[in-house]
């Protein structure tokens, strides 16, 4: 008998759809006609914008400064992000539709910098590196959270345990008079703090967001109380010593990204090297594999002879111990000392950046930046004196997590047991 | 020569049910041993004692005439025992590589994954024993077949001697099981040796050096192939006699009364799952929609009684168009469906019988007066529904939930039939149940055909379309690919069909047209 064998591929009712491609293209036409409206018109022809490229206070890997004709860059950035949106709307960009629209976004934040500070000086650089500075709790937490839930467990206690370890860390700092023991002190609260999420989501197998919850709200309490009893009446207590700024040789020399990276404190260069040991520890070593197949799929793991239970355990207390290091940085690397809800919710926004970064310790810290840069971005215009009211520029980061989250998550992959308790039947 | 395996008097009790009650096997080596039984018999509880899943009350496990303690999964990996899971255990978002070396990666410089060790391996084993597979490719572009040969791999990347192959088939096309059959007397002849549990009778009698049955966790017997046949079989796994054969008479259809025109359903990742579709059901007339799980029979199944919305084209219901309709418009104007999941999708599981057998009639008189449900009305309803369709259940207030799944599904049949209804659309209405409530349904359902109600019956089981319809139509990724007289049609061009290829003879329009033609 002759058969025909028929290749029917299935098609996807495209990537992006139509309706997207045309209303991307429209934001991003009203994008460039309100930077020359707002922006470029109501900017005086002469004016020069000067950015400077190397934080206050640095020496070392200086660079000049950036001097731009205000109109003539505004007027530029409108015409190109209308070609952008003129080619979205006929063409369109495919794959990288994203990636432009980010691109369109960073002509948005460029251009609003140079109308802001048209005719003044603007710190750019300091601007990156107190980005950087706010990524580090941000980025922390989401490495904490990619531990855990690439394990399949969901921990929404990052908050929780980064508030405790700020308050242990400035305490025991305080006493002991060392920023190392309130760093080892800090951690080991937050550690006591993931090992009991570890105990209720895996072995008893509560939810795990009530589980998380509740480490939380314990920790706002807890740790107010002995703000309020102890740390605000004996001020020697909440007076840690810090972990100060120091160079690395060589790297430190590199314009702009040297001042920024690789001449600041111990928290930034934990955060370069978590980075990178997580991304290959995930994925190139047998550790990584056999947690991410925990995450994936319990049973399979389990049926190969892996121990899912004790990997989640591991999981969940490494989680920790990132959480820990995240919550210290405040006192004993950027503050110096403990206040009541310190963190601000960064824990959350950590897990919102995991999520924005697809789980990826890459991309996880990547968007720490961006939520870092929103949080510079709200400092500096206060400073800077401008029209918008601080307070509302205080809300930028929440409200460009809220836009990142509605906008772009659903794409990516989340482990598919995340959250849901192994039972062997 | 020793046999290679032993079971000596396992007993695993659990709440209630003597899953294995002393049972004793032996496997010689380079043999393939057939573990026959229905749902429920015992055969997988065994075979997850034997892989370290489960422990053992009693008994004991020898290989190769030592005594060895099972007390997880490794320890039945290092004593040569290997398992293709029935739900293949593979993680959809791994490589094949990455999938094989699981839990025995081989490293470089201390730690890290040495992929190129393991795909030379995966090659390697894939020559020796003809098992076709790309090492790089992610297991969730594979086909079913596919990925149960990375199963098979992973077991002999694991030096496995004893395989178990726990219902391999369940998730095959005939052709792909027949495949399966020839790597599997391939690997007995390279020396290994094979446990095969299964329910289906015929692939017993085509593969298996031996059978052992097994019901209600006892060993009733074993068979020598060669001279056992199927109904001998079917009686010692059901414990009495069973009709194989469906019996219905020929009937001329009536009036079309489902129409489907040219419908186009996506999954939630907006992927085209339902391609194009249009046919005709007629009262009367048994549709059968043939095809390998997940081509698109869940989706359509669902756009036609209204649980998904299609993107586009029509659904007709005698002359009332149905398309994106709420279920219960749809329900109302006399159509019923038996959906393929019963306990998700079918029953309220801690609702007594008696309330789900009103699940779609309960806010109508008698049932309700108002807002008032009326109680005796309903229990009234539920004792003459239970006594009618033989429904085993202590009480009507029994909770659904704690019955068997044969009886489960006669609450679903008994409410959905018990109503003048004019379309059946059962999908899947046998799954997982024992001979004896097969036996029961088909009846039940050609009954109703020959009522003159117009059935839309999908089952990837082809010896149920077969039997039961009239017509049959093969589903593939998403489009149907040729319509055919049940009475003139093989199984084997059937599978030929549910696997995507299209012999010329056959003649076939696919794609937008109509391809159901009323010839009778």
């Amino acid at each position: 008998m002759t058969a025909s064998t028929t290749t029917i591929q299935r098609v996807k009712i495209s990537e992006i759809s139509q309706n997207r491609k045309i209303i991307t293209g429209i934001v991003e036409i009203i994008v460039a006609i309100f930077i020359y409206v707002v922006f470029a018109s109501k900017v005086a022809s002469d004016a020069i914008t000067t950015f400077v490229m190397t934080p206050g206070g640095i020496t070392v890997g200086k660079m000049a400064n950036w001097i731009v004709p205000s109109q003539l860059a505004l007027i530029i950035l409108a015409i190109l992000s209308l070609l952008i949106g003129i080619f979205q709307i006929i063409k369109g960009f495919g794959k990288a539709t994203n990636g432009v629209i980010g691109l369109v976004f960073l002509f948005f934040i460029f251009s609003f910098l140079t109308w802001q500070a048209s005719g003044k000086s603007l710190n750019l650089a300091g601007m990156l590196s107190s980005a950087v500075q706010f990524a580090v709790p941000i980025t922390l937490g989401a490495f904490s959270g990619i531990l855990c839930e690439r394990a399949g467990v969901v921990n929404i206690a990052i908050e929780g345990m980064m508030l405790m370890s700020a308050m242990l860390g400035s305490l025991m700092g305080s006493i002991f008079n060392s920023a190392w023991l309130g760093l080892l002190f800090g951690v080991t609260g937050a550690v006591l703090l993931a090992a009991l999420h570890a105990v209720l989501s895996i072995k008893y197998k509560i939810d795990q967001i009530i589980s998380g919850t509740v480490i939380n709200i314990f920790s706002t309490g807890m740790t107010a109380f002995i703000s309020q009893k102890f740390l605000q009446v004996y001020q020697e207590l909440n007076n840690p010593p810090m972990l100060s700024r120091f160079e690395i040789p060589l790297l430190s020399k590199i314009p702009l990204a040297g001042p920024i990276f690789f001449n600041t404190n111990l928290f930034v260069y934990i955060m370069i090297a978590l980075l990178i040991i997580l991304q290959v520890a995930l994925f190139s070593t047998r550790w990584g594999l056999r947690m991410r197949s925990v995450g994936e799929h319990p049973k399979a793991a389990d049926t190969l002879g892996i121990n899912v239970i004790k990997t989640r355990y591991m999981a969940v207390l490494l989680g920790g111990i990132v959480a820990g290091l995240a919550g210290a940085f405040y006192t004993i690397g950027s503050v110096g000392r403990f206040d009541e809800g310190m963190t601000g919710g960064k824990g959350f926004i950590g897990l919102a950046a995991m999520i924005f970064g697809n789980y990826n310790p890459v991309g996880a810290l990547g968007a720490g930046i961006l939520f870092g840069f929103a949080d510079s971005l709200g400092t500096k215009l206060s400073l800077l004196g401008s029209s918008i009211p601080s307070e509302l520029m205080s809300t930028a980061p929440y409200l460009i997590t809220m836009i990142v989250l509605a906008g772009f998550v659903g794409k990516g992959h989340v482990p598919a047991a995340d959250g849901v308790p192994y039972e062997k039947e | 020569m020793s046999p290679i395996l032993q079971l000596k008097g396992i007993t695993k009790q659990f709440p209630g049910v003597l899953a294995n009650d002393h049972i004793n096997l032996t496997l010689n080596k380079g043999e393939i041993l057939a573990l026959l039984g229905e749902n429920g018999a015992g055969k997988t509880t065994l075979m997850n004692i034997l892989y370290g899943l489960y422990q053992p009350d009693e008994g004991e496990i020898l290989v190769n005439d030592q005594r060895i303690t099972v007390l997880s999964p490794t320890d039945a990996i290092n004593a040569g025992i290997g398992m293709v899971h029935q739900h293949f255990m593979l993680i959809p978002v791994f490589t094949v590589t990455e999938n094989v070396m699981l839990g025995a990666e081989p490293v470089k410089a201390g730690c890290f994954l040495d992929r190129q060790k393991t795909a030379a391996k995966i090659m390697e084993i894939s020559k020796q024993y003809k098992l076709e597979v790309n090492p790089d490719e992610y297991i969730k572009d594979l086909s079913v077949g596919v990925q149960q040969r990375v199963e098979i791999i992973k077991l002999l990347y694991r030096q496995a001697e004893i395989l178990i192959f726990d219902e391999p088939t369940a998730v095959l096309t005939p052709q792909e099981s027949d495949e399966l059959f020839v790597i599997m007397r391939s690997l007995t002849k390279q020396g290994k040796s094979i446990i095969f549990i299964t329910h289906k009778l015929r692939e017993v009698l085509e593969v298996a050096d031996r059978i052992m049955v097994i019901r209600r966790g006892a060993v009733v017997g074993e068979a020598n192939p060669k001279d056992a046949d199927r109904n001998k079989l079917a009686e010692m796994m059901v414990g009495r006699e069973v009709n194989l054969v469906v019996e219905k008479e020929v009937k001329k259809p009536g009036d079309i009364v489902l129409s489907v025109n040219d419908l186009v359903v996506a999954d939630q990742f907006k992927q085209v799952v339902v391609d194009h579709v249009s046919f005709d059901v007629h009262a009367g007339q048994i549709l059968g929609i043939a095809g390998v799980q997940g081509n698109g029979q869940t989706e359509l199944v669902e756009a036609i009684t209204g649980l998904r919305k299609s993107v586009s084209g029509h659904v007709t219901f005698m002359g009332n168009d149905i398309t994106n309709k709420s279920p219960r418009a749809i329900t109302e104007l006399g159509a019923a469906h038996v959906p393929e999941d019963r306990q998700a999708d079918g029953l309220v599981l801690p609702f007594p019988v008696a309330e789900n057998l009103v699940l779609c009639t309960y806010y109508n008189q008698p049932f309700a007066k108002g807002v008032i449900l009326q109680y005796d009305k309903i229990l009234e309803n539920s004792e003459k529904l239970v006594k009618d369709f033989d429904i085993r259940t202590p009480s009507s207030l029994t909770s659904v939930g704690s019955l068997s799944g044969g009886n489960q599904q006669k609450v679903i049949i008994a409410r959905e039939l018990s109503r003048p209804i004019k379309l059946l659309v059962a999908s899947q209405p046998t799954r997982g149940l024992d001979v004896g409530s097969i036996e029961y349904i088909h009846k039940r359902i050609v009954q109703k055909r020959d009522e003159g109600c117009a059935v839309l019956l999908v089952s990837p089981e082809l010896d149920e379309v077969i039997e039961l319809s009239d017509r049959i139509a093969v589903m593939y990724r998403g489009k149907i690919i040729a319509v055919v007289n049940a009475d003139d049609v093989t199984k084997e061009s059937l599978g030929l069909l549910m696997a995507g290829i299209v012999p010329e003879k056959i003649e076939m329009k696919a794609g937008g047209k109509k391809v159901v033609e009323t010839t009778f």
